[in-house]
């Protein structure tokens, strides 16, 4: 042997001192300066007078800086909203960045006091959105919401989009996020294939238990879900329970209210998913299946329906058959329930935030308000087959099947379409949570266990001091 | 030294020793002092707290949990990595024919040598999608259905809570043993060859040289890989990522510490505790590397 001992010693310090630091992931790396100048860095924009044309008095020279998350939406129609803003201020420059590691990418402009003007905060690594709102580093939307909008000066903005864009803004009390998309939440099936076997989607639990056994007797899984990420199978849950016990039910959740999880809707919809489990309607092995591979196997014909959000159609478009006919339904009502069937979560997403450091602060709100245009909001729609906040942007546009179905769904849900809060309000209640639905989906639990061990999750979340607790009217 | 070869030595030390105190030391330290501090990561304002991060580690339940599965992983990994390795190596050097010519590995030992050493070669992510789509869930997955027609049954394997930790732990042996092997066969090539003859001549078995004579000898050797080992099983982070439920599930059977290292800095907003996680792991790794050096400390044995 060549190595002496004390050598190879000194090359496990090395090492131990290397691995440890890998352990300890990038948090360290990216944390060199988390000490920036405290002082605001600049006026943020403005000081230019203040019309109902440029009611943020935009600087014309002033440049503007986006950051655009560039997921399921891609980043093309954020170009499309960037040309609109260059062809009001020609002489700004507009620096774009279609990225996906949000966190890794920005945490250090935030640190360093030098953030960005617009950001789509969203994506798998998005910037918490609690804490950076508890820590005051999002500008306050208000006065986006009450300038005049670009259709009509004399209709404020806060009346051209959807109530559920002014309800789904705030944070901490204030409006700080403006969320631009409507997801529409459903059960999905491929209607070209129930049109083929006969079959229609159901309105009641007996129903659809029927329907199920149908579908099974034709060799296909009535129900698939994204096993490895157990929110998808989440929404199915929370679905029929809201239904079934009303609006209350999801409002008690999103307050942490105690014992809101042990609600009999709750209960009731858990085991409505284990008699799923139980009687084999779910697909063999999908509790182990991602995303991917388990809508795929969906578009394969070998499952019938599977919970996802409105973008599927988008998301799933390379591995779709031609013909496949991606079409959106609700979950059955179960008995006794208090809404009608035809209404659905919904949600306005895509976080799109103006930093209250931005050094182009009025630029960023003024790109808010030019995309809360029709036209903006119109090309968003073209572009991405998802709607938007804005009312009545996609009117008369022509629609997939699947955006088609969604917006259905939109309209005869109305006022009864629910939302839920509680996974961006609390980040550290949403893990966990999700992994005491796949136990359920999984049949690892029963009902009650299930009811327990959300709510111990809820009741943790509530007594920690570092929750800031938020109540919905 | 003769006067001015200090300032040689100085001019080639000085670079990468700026690289490791920007890199290594700086982050370590910085570290230290965040996890005194409530910082939430992406704040430049925040305070100091003092040791309450610690407390709260003590009382967190999935931080004992993701702890203990470093242990298991810690136990197993470079357990099952070396003896692996060391079998093969022992095959590819001395298991073939011993006759007058000497001592000979099996045949085609190149081809093996190359076959255990392709994970190597591979990164992280794409050996961990590789064993996840290898240990697809469904009974059409790649393995279910091989067992499946042999008539072994199927499994859940990553999404059952009671294994997943331990396929985690398979796909690290798998990628690990490939290079201790490579690492052990250099060694027990300098081992020179008339020793084994002369064992042999005197009636050794395979078994005793083994044992007797290759082991002692590659002491040294061994006591590095187990460290190394140790290490790599105390982070496992990418691999847990990429492959589990959650990722960490189901049901938070596959935790370790850099997982929620990860989720506390960056999903949950508490970078502070999160480098709280840091230190602890930091000195868990110190304290192990010592004492498995100490522990498996023998006299040196020249040849």
């Amino acid at each position: 042997m060549t190595t002496p001992n004390n050598l190879s010693r000194r090359l496990f310090l090395q090492r131990a001192a290397v691995g440890t630091l890998m352990a300890a992931g990038g948090s360290t790396l990216a944390a060199c300066a988390s000490g920036g100048s405290e002082d605001d860095a600049g006026s943020g924009g403005g000081g230019a007078e203040k019309t109902n044309e440029n009611p943020f008095g935009v600087k014309e020279a002033d440049p503007l800086d986006v950051v655009i998350f560039k997921g399921g939406y891609g980043d093309d129609y954020a170009k499309a909203h960037e040309e609109l803003y260059k062809k009001k201020f020609p002489a700004a420059e507009i620096k774009h960045a279609g990225i996906t590691d949000i966190t890794p990418q920005l945490q250090p402009r935030f640190n360093g006091g030098n953030p960005p003007d617009v950001i789509d905060n969203s994506g798998a690594s998005l910037l918490p959105m609690s804490t950076l709102a508890s820590t005051g580093q999002l500008a306050d939307l208000t006065e986006l919401f009450d300038a005049p909008s670009i259709d009509d000066p004399n209709k404020k903005v806060r009346d051209t989009v959807e109530p559920i864009t002014l309800e789904a803004a705030m944070l901490e009390g204030k409006p700080l996020v403006l969320d631009y998309v409507l997801t529409v939440y459903a059960l999905w099936y491929n209607k070209k294939l129930f049109a083929e076997k006969g079959w229609q989607p159901a309105k009641t639990w007996t129903e659809f238990l029927a329907l199920c056994e149908e579908i099974k007797k034709a060799g296909i899984a009535p129900l698939a879900h994204q096993g490895k990420h157990p929110y998808y199978i989440g929404q199915i849950l929370l679905d029929m329970a809201v239904k079934h016990g009303g609006q209350e039910v999801i409002k008690a959740i999103d307050s942490l209210e105690p014992n809101a999880w042990k609600h009999p809707s709750i209960k009731l919809a858990a085991e409505a998913l284990l008699e799923l489990k139980g009687k084999g309607y779910m697909m063999q092995g999908t509790e182990g299946l991602d995303h991917i591979q388990s809508q795929t196997a969906w578009n394969q014909g070998k499952a019938a329906f599977i919970p996802s959000g409105s973008w599927l159609e988008n998301e799933q478009k390379p591995v779709a058959p031609k013909d496949f006919e991606t079409t959106a339904t609700f979950t059955p009502l179960l008995d006794g329930a208090k809404l009608p069937v035809d209404c659905t979560e919904i949600s306005a997403g895509e976080n799109f935030i103006v930093p209250s450091k931005a050094k182009n602060r009025a630029g960023g709100l003024e790109y808010l308000r030019i995309m809360l245009s029709k036209e903006a909001a119109g090309k968003f729609t073209e572009m991405t087959g998802s709607p938007t906040v804005v009312k009545g942007a996609a009117e008369g546009k022509k629609l997939s099947p699947g955006a088609a179905s969604a917006s259905a769904l939109l309209t005869s849900g109305g006022t009864n379409n629910w939302v839920t809060y509680f996974a961006t309000w609390y980040s550290t209640m949403d893990k966990p949570i999700r992994n005491v639905y796949g136990e359920l989906a999984a049949a690892r639990v029963t009902a009650d266990e299930f009811c327990n061990r959300a709510q111990k999750v809820a009741d943790d979340t509530a007594k920690d001091p570092k929750t800031k607790k938020q109540t919905r009217s | 030294m003769r006067h001015g070869s200090y300032r040689f030595v100085a001019s080639f030390l000085a670079l990468p020793l700026a690289l490791y105190a920007i890199f290594v030391i700086s982050p370590f330290v910085q570290a230290f002092y965040y996890s005194l501090t409530d910082w939430t990561g992406i704040s430049p304002k925040f305070e100091f707290v003092g040791l309450e991060n610690f407390q709260t580690l003590a009382r967190d339940a999935v931080f004992r949990q993701a702890l203990g599965h470093n242990v298991i992983l810690l136990i197993g990994v470079p357990l099952f990595t070396i003896f692996l390795a060391l079998v093969f190596a022992y095959l590819l050097n001395v298991g073939g024919k011993a006759n007058s010519a000497g001592v000979q590995g099996v045949r085609g030992n190149g081809f093996y040598k190359l076959a255990f050493f392709l994970p190597q070669v591979l990164s992280v992510p794409v050996i961990a999608v590789i064993w996840s789509v290898v240990m697809t869930s469904t009974d059409t997955g790649l393995l279910n259905s091989v067992t499946n027609k042999l008539g072994l049954g199927t499994s859940q394997y990553l999404a059952s809570p009671k294994i997943a930790l331990y396929c985690v732990m398979w796909v690290l042996i798998w990628g690990s043993v490939g290079f201790y092997l490579v690492l052990f066969n250099a060694a027990m090539s300098g081992i020179p060859k008339d020793i084994f003859e002369a064992a042999i001549i005197d009636g050794a078995g395979r078994f005793a040289t083994f044992s007797r004579i290759t082991l002692p000898l590659l002491w040294d050797t061994i006591q590095t890989a187990w460290v190394y080992l140790a290490i790599l099983a105390l982070d496992a982070y990418a691999l847990v990522a990429v492959m589990t439920a959650g990722p960490g599930g189901p049901d938070n059977s596959t935790q370790v510490m850099g997982l929620q290292i990860a989720d506390n800095g960056f999903q949950y907003g508490r970078a502070g505790y999160a480098s709280a996680m840091g230190v602890v792991l930091f000195f868990l790794t110190l304290l192990i590397a010592a004492v498995m050096l100490r522990a498996t400390r023998r006299d040196r044995i020249e040849y």
